[in-house]
């Protein structure tokens, strides 16, 4: 190295330690403290974008499919027998309900073995826990972009909903919140499990299959609850789709449903997530600091 | 002597039965650098996610500039620079990201960020690669980057968890240049190491910790003068002599010790005491006289068995 370049690699080095330019250290971590959630969102939807394409793919295509063999498929042969259901053809009735389970069963694959990444297999989590950001942002700021996502995910089912004409009503974007709301009530609880779990994750095949899948199966989606047995309605009772379906139906052609139960629909959605999100930050402290 | 800018007193964690951290004392001064030197599992890393914040204390009072990392952690980790052993770069993102994401986590703004993160590219000779995604670098490419990512809010405290381990001697040697750049600036430095020759090269100070307690401290210097000889013998006789000969090398050193394949005779003037082997009519099939290291003194205060 010549002495005019070993000059300026010690200035550099100089410039490394304090350039002047940086705010205070104190700055530094007030902001953290204020916006340190959305630092953390900002990580994750960036590394998202490494799926991009298969994201808008699955995104479009998702719907698309149901809404041609629904509509198309199933739902000429429903019209041809029993006509309406729930007083409109059956793909506007199919079609909210199909929001709803597809956002909440994109859920499951985002709040469990990215959250095992975080923790154990990249030990994602650990890099932004020796900075300036606290656990309980870690765990937040991976759901708000989660949520961000499936926003983006239910306003295209919607844009095909209204494309196949499955949206009479003009309340019909609000499928869009409620899809996502419906999403974090079960996603948010799922998180805070995912992060007690310290072996492969085995568990989670097994909640793919017998808590998702009859989440959806027996949530109303393809036919009214009512026509179940009393004795599987639990069923959908404790499971977020129903609560989201009924909801996304309201929104999406007017169905008949009581203040009450528009409450109870609202509310245990709410709760789920309220109580999903404490845990999650509450686990994720516990987990990070030990 | 100014204020420490860390300074723990009985420091302690306990993991159920297990004590990982027994009690320590130390104080780090500005712009010192300081070593924790230990076998595997002796608590040095426990120790830096502590000082971090990152790790709640089981006892003891620790303060880091001023405040204390478990109620202050943002704000005690606004400071600091952390290094840790096992790197946790997002292969996700790409080179450049990666640093200015990480910069993001202290609320720096993109006009902050942009040029710094070509500083530092530069600084870990990773300007080629800036686009790069992170799962294409090599390891010691990684490393670097880890590195300079930990420089992106001009910490003022770099806490180095082995940050050599997995590196070749060039980077090595590279990486200990631009460290030591670093503390002429102003940074000071806490490194934990199991490397002897990284804390000669690097530390001013250092506390030899084993089983979560002090065993010594003091620089590199004093602790070979505490701890060991100026100089040490090597001398093989062969496996099956070593242990019968020894009796007869009683007082040519200060202190012998023998091991399965070699006897180290420890001495303030090896070429003396060579000699006064010789004079006792015996002949070793090899002989070494060198300097006394820290390995020597580690050895000695820690022990030669294994630790898992």
């Amino acid at each position: 190295m010549t002495d005019h370049a070993r000059v300026e690699a010690d200035a550099d080095a100089t410039a490394l330690a304090y350039s002047g330019r940086a705010p205070e250290h104190a700055v530094m971590a007030a902001r953290a403290r204020a916006r340190g959630v959305w630092y953390y969102a900002e990580t994750v939807l960036r590394g998202m974008r490494a799926y991009f394409w298969p994201i808008v793919l699955y995104s479009v295509g998702q719907p698309l499919l149901y809404m041609v063999a629904m509509g198309i498929g199933l739902g000429t042969l429903v019209s041809s027998g029993v006509g309406a259901v729930d007083g409109v053809d059956y793909l506007t009735f199919v079609a909210p309900a199909l929001l709803v389970s597809t956002v909440v069963m994109s859920v499951t694959a985002e709040m469990t073995y990215p959250v095992m990444a975080g923790f154990k297999w990249q030990r994602l989590y650990y890099a932004p826990m020796a900075t300036a950001v606290s656990p309980g942002q870690i765990a937040l700021g991976h759901l708000v972009a989660v949520v961000i996502r499936f926003l983006v995910q239910a306003a295209i089912f919607w844009l095909v909903m209204l494309a196949f004409g499955a949206a009479p009503s003009g309340w019909s974007f609000l499928v869009i919140p409620v899809g996502v709301l419906a999403a974090t009530a079960f996603g948010a609880p799922l998180q805070a499990y995912a992060a007690t779990l310290t072996d492969e994750g085995f568990q989670f095949a097994f909640i793919q299959r017998f808590v998702v899948m009859p989440m959806f199966l027996f949530a109303g989606t393809f036919f009214p609850l009512s026509v179940m047995p009393v004795y599987l309605q639990w069923i959908g009772w404790i499971s977020p789709v129903w609560h989201g379906t009924e909801l996304a139906r309201l929104a999406t052609y007017g169905a008949p449903l009581s203040p009450l139960m528009l409450t109870v629909h609202v509310g245990f959605l709410l709760a789920c997530t309220v109580a999903g999100l404490m845990l999650a930050v509450r686990f994720y402290t516990r987990r990070l600091r030990s | 002597m100014a204020e420490p800018v860390i300074s723990a007193r009985g420091l302690r964690k306990v993991y159920g039965d297990f004590t990982a951290v027994d009690g320590i004392d130390f104080e780090v001064q500005p712009g010192e650098s300081f070593g924790l030197l230990g076998p595997n599992g002796a608590g040095k890393s426990t120790t830096m996610r502590m000082i971090g914040g990152t790790l709640d204390r089981s006892g003891g009072e620790l303060q880091v500039l001023g405040m204390d990392p478990a109620d202050h952690g943002p704000e005690v980790r606004a400071h600091l620079g952390v290094i840790p052993q096992q790197d946790n770069l997002d292969e996700e993102l790409r080179v450049r990201e990666n640093i200015v994401m990480y910069g993001r986590y202290f609320g720096l703004p993109r006009s902050y960020l942009l040029p710094k993160s070509e500083e530092l590219l530069a600084f870990a000779q990773l300007e080629a690669k800036a686009t790069e995604k992170v799962g294409n670098l090599s390891g010691g490419m990684k490393r670097r980057l880890t590195i300079a990512r930990g420089l992106v809010n001009e910490p003022r405290i770099l806490l180095l968890d082995e940050p050599t381990t997995g590196l070749d001697p060039q980077a090595r040697h590279i990486l200990w240049d631009r460290l030591f750049r670093l503390k002429e600036a102003g940074t000071t430095l806490v490194v934990t190491t199991h490397f002897m020759d990284e804390a000669e090269q690097l530390c001013d100070r250092l506390i030899v910790v084993d089983q979560g307690r002090i065993m010594a401290q003091g620089s590199p210097r004093e602790l070979i003068r505490d701890h060991s000889t100026r100089e040490v013998v090597e001398v093989r006789f062969g496996s099956e002599r070593n242990a019968r000969v020894v009796a007869e090398l009683e007082g040519v050193g200060v202190r012998n010790e023998v091991l399965p394949d070699r006897i180290l005779i420890y001495t303030a003037d090896g070429e003396a005491s060579l000699e006064e082997i010789g004079r006792r009519g015996l002949h070793p099939v090899t002989s070494l006289v060198r300097r006394s290291s820290l390995e020597d003194v580690f050895l000695r205060l820690t022990g030669r068995s294994l630790v898992d």
